[in-house]
């Protein structure tokens, strides 16, 4: 250590911790604070209310179905799009004549902004003149109201969140799949054993850490999501898509409850804490696993 | 029998591959498709027209601001990009090659806050771009962003590559800190930054609830918020255009992906899978 070395740090230090303070620290601290408190409308602290905001949302029906709601979300993205993206990245290995192509398309939607993906599918979910429904009265089956029916919209929100998801997942499976030894498919055809089983028992197997980083990123992204749901729904029918970033926009930016509003941002910070520090547990035995 | 069995295998291989490129496609395909068709068969439900134009097009550029979203989108996300390479490069810089009290603890500060997601920082972060009145303007989109934790997780891993020796040859050639940094950590390191670049601009650009939250002018709504003006002013009258609107706005980054993805693949490989 040395007072040049100590100079230096001011300089090259400064910047960032400057930002990381006034964004970061003190609207974390300033939430936990407020998470105690009852706001007026201009989220002002009033009332000291401690733990009540925490009792009163962990006791209120609403607030527990949209965890509810959440934790359904999450699961049925994260093992969706692992699943799809698993296919995508085995299927673009298949050696056959313009496999190049299928790549290109398979990472498509990795250029497809949130915005753009709403607009895609809303079309796509459009009761009479959207495609799914078109089809639907074509084969006789009855016509869905895919965005005002609570299951529904659930289902259409989880079904574009995966399509949205698929061409990030897709280009790192595959990037994994690229890594597995040929020699030991070469090994398993010589003893005749089928594709199924080459897949649970080598390849799964050798990709599984990049399986892992995968499904915990996909995991905490469905839980920050918030674009399709302000695209697509607005967190309705009633309430079935009202997930627990849109419930905190709502809540603060809509209702003007900012009290309540960063009680349930601490939890959504506690819950998504907890899935980093998984990942990082993670990435730290992928590093020593070389 | 062998050949046979390989035929039936390439044709169960091809219909795989067209089955799962009919997903992804689709919904590309069909809003692409239906830019091209007049609103009024549209809302007819009508999937083929005889009156196929860029008409669509056309009234999107000159009767809505997309144009202009697209710019402030640009702007916004390009300095982003530039400020978070220097600020990131820096704070790694001090991370590594500075010997100072508390850097290694002050290290781990940052690193924790990489658990925190910013959505639930938005409240106390709107009372202060509130009062530092930078509410709709393109710094309410930067200044939050200057710099990123995760940034400099990634570039100070990238600099401890740096062997050793490089750093005590600079040091026998009276290299101030300053040189070092900006001739031999930034050009060793083009790679990582590279990857932060991409990294940021996007992650930028695919912002949606903070600018919906702060701006609240065409003069500086990003292009995610301007998509949304136009779809609730315009859904349930005008799909051509929207649609039009929506493939203006893809085109170009479906473009940069396909051209760049050679490039994207290796440097994704080398930050996730290796």
């Amino acid at each position: 250590m040395n007072a040049r070395d100590r100079f230096h740090a001011i300089w090259f230090l400064g910047p960032s911790l400057l930002v990381l303070a006034i964004f970061v620290f003190y609207p974390m601290l300033r939430t936990l604070y407020l998470s105690l408190f009852l706001t007026n409308n201009l989220g002002k602290p009033t009332v000291f209310v401690g733990l009540q905001n925490y009792l009163s949302l962990l006791t209120s029906s609403s607030y527990l179905a949209s965890l509810q709601a959440t934790f359904i979300y999450v699961i049925a993205v994260s093992v969706l799009t692992l699943i799809l993206g698993l296919l995508l990245a085995q299927a673009a290995s298949f050696k056959v004549k313009g496999s190049s192509f299928f790549r290109t398309v398979f990472s498509g939607t990795m250029g497809v902004s949130v915005s753009v993906a709403a607009i895609f599918w809303l079309f796509m979910f459009n009761p009479s003149i959207g495609l799914l429904d078109q089809i639907a009265s074509a084969l006789n089956l009855p016509v869905i109201n895919w965005l005002t029916q609570p299951g529904w919209a659930m289902t259409a929100i989880v079904i574009s969140t995966v399509w949205m998801n698929l061409g990030f997942t897709f280009l790192i499976l595959f990037g994994a799949l690229q890594t597995v030894p040929v020699n030991l498919y070469e090994a398993a055809q010589i003893e005749g054993v089928s594709k199924t089983y080459q897949f649970f028992h080598i390849t799964l197997p050798m990709i599984s850490p990049t399986v892992f980083f995968v499904s915990i990123i996909t995991l905490i992204e469905s839980f920050k999501s918030f674009g399709l749901i302000d695209l697509m729904t607005a967190g309705g029918p009633n309430n079935a898509t009202n997930l627990l970033v849109y419930r905190i926009y709502q809540d603060a930016f809509l209702n003007g409850n900012y009290g309540l509003a960063s009680t349930e941002s601490v939890i959504l910070a506690i819950i998504i804490a907890l899935f980093t520090f998984l990942q990082f547990k993670i990435l730290e035995k992928r590093v020593t696993y070389q | 029998m062998i050949e046979a069995h390989s035929k039936r295998q390439k044709v169960l291989e091809y219909t795989v591959l067209l089955l799962l490129t009919v997903f992804i496609l689709i919904p590309f395909a069909l809003g692409f498709w239906t830019s091209f068709l007049p609103t009024a068969d549209i809302s007819k439900g009508a999937l083929w027209s005889s009156h196929l134009s860029f008409d669509n097009y056309v009234a999107a550029i000159t009767q809505t601001p997309i144009i202009r979203y697209l710019f402030n989108s640009l702007v916004i996300s390009l300095l982003t990009m530039l400020a978070q390479l220097l600020f990131c490069s820096m704070s790694a810089y001090a991370f590594v090659f500075l010997k100072f009290k508390g850097r290694d603890g002050l290290f781990y500060l940052v690193l924790a806050t990489m658990m925190l997601p910013f959505e639930a920082e938005v409240i106390p972060n709107f009372a202060t771009v509130r009062s530092l009145n930078l509410l709709n303007h393109y710094a309410v989109m930067v200044v939050p962003f200057l710099t990123s934790a995760f940034g400099i997780f990634m570039l100070r891993q990238a600099f401890l590559q740096i062997p050793a020796e490089v750093k005590e040859a600079a040091d026998v050639e009276g290299l101030s800190h300053w040189q070092f940094y900006g001739k031999v950590v930034l050009p060793y390191s083009r790679i990582s930054l590279l990857t932060l670049a991409a990294y940021s601009f996007l992650a930028s650009w695919n912002q949606y609830l903070w600018p919906m939250l702060t701006t609240f002018s065409d003069n500086f709504r990003p292009v995610q918020d301007g998509l949304r003006q136009l779809q609730s002013q315009e859904t349930f009258n005008n799909w051509g255009m929207i649609q039009a609107s929506a493939a203006i706005v893809v085109i170009p980054t479906l473009l940069v992906l396909f051209i760049g993805q050679h490039y994207f693949k290796s440097g994704l490989n080398e930050g996730a899978v290796k």
